[in-house]
């Protein structure tokens, strides 16, 4: 039952982060592409969560706290940018 | 035994019910008309999704090697801290920037209201800010230097 249900939401993932890569390429605007962005590194979290459950492994727990830390710091860096023109001030 | 398979038909359930809800949060985003919709998917959808699959995680090495694992309860508290901020920062992003949006939905946003909507794009209050002036100025849309 868990290997059915860890493959059923890996392939909806994937559609997901596949989707998202539709809306980066295609997105009309910039805040468009960095929601894309965004939403493909919270998917990417979950995609090494299941990874872990798959492996049966808890290695790359840090890695998935690394890429949330890093892509929260990254959205807010371009939206000050886009905001103001200058990230630090 | 029993315990065994109630723990996996929870995990088996919040594994299933987070990659529904992360599905149609990008569904939500690759399908909605407009920008401002657009944040809505994302934002609550795939947040949701990702708590559910933490949760998920987390129960599963909690039950097979008999020891609580914090590290998923940190990272989703931590998305649930911050996929607030970066949608509050979005949006404003989306406001300063004059995105096009459609006029087909009920209400609507008092940044964005008595003015002429359609597809064009959004400028200020023309009226408000510049009463001297007739007519409404066609603004520019602003682009980041």
């Amino acid at each position: 039952m868990l290997d059915t249900a860890l493959m059923i939401s890996l392939g909806l993932i994937v559609a997901a982060m596949s989707m998202n890569v539709i809306r980066l390429a295609r997105g009309p605007d910039v805040p468009d592409r960095l929601l894309a962005l965004d939403t493909l590194y919270v998917n990417s979290i979950a995609l090494i969560v299941l990874l872990g459950l798959w492996l049966n492994t808890k290695t790359y727990f840090e890695a998935a706290m690394l890429i949330a830390m890093l892509g929260f710091v990254g959205t807010m860096a371009i939206c000050r940018y886009l905001l103001r023109g200058d990230i630090i001030e | 035994m029993l315990f065994y398979v109630i723990a996996e038909g929870v995990i088996a359930f919040l594994l299933v019910a987070g990659g529904i809800f992360a599905f149609t949060g990008s569904l939500g985003m690759l399908q909605f008309k407009d920008f401002f919709m657009r944040l809505h998917g994302p934002t609550k959808g795939t947040t949701l999704g990702i708590g559910c699959m933490l949760i998920a995680s987390m129960l599963y090495f909690t039950v097979t090697q008999r020891e609580f694992h914090v590290q998923e309860l940190l990272i989703t508290l931590f998305l649930f801290i911050t996929a607030p901020v970066t949608g509050h920062m979005l949006a404003k992003t989306g406001l300063h920037m004059h995105l096009r949006f459609t006029t087909g939905t009920r209400g609507s946003v008092p940044e964005l209201r008595d003015e002429d909507v359609g597809q064009s794009r959004v400028a200020r209050p023309a009226k408000a800010r510049h009463p001297w002036r007739p007519g409404r100025q066609q603004r520019k849309p602003r682009l980041p230097r």
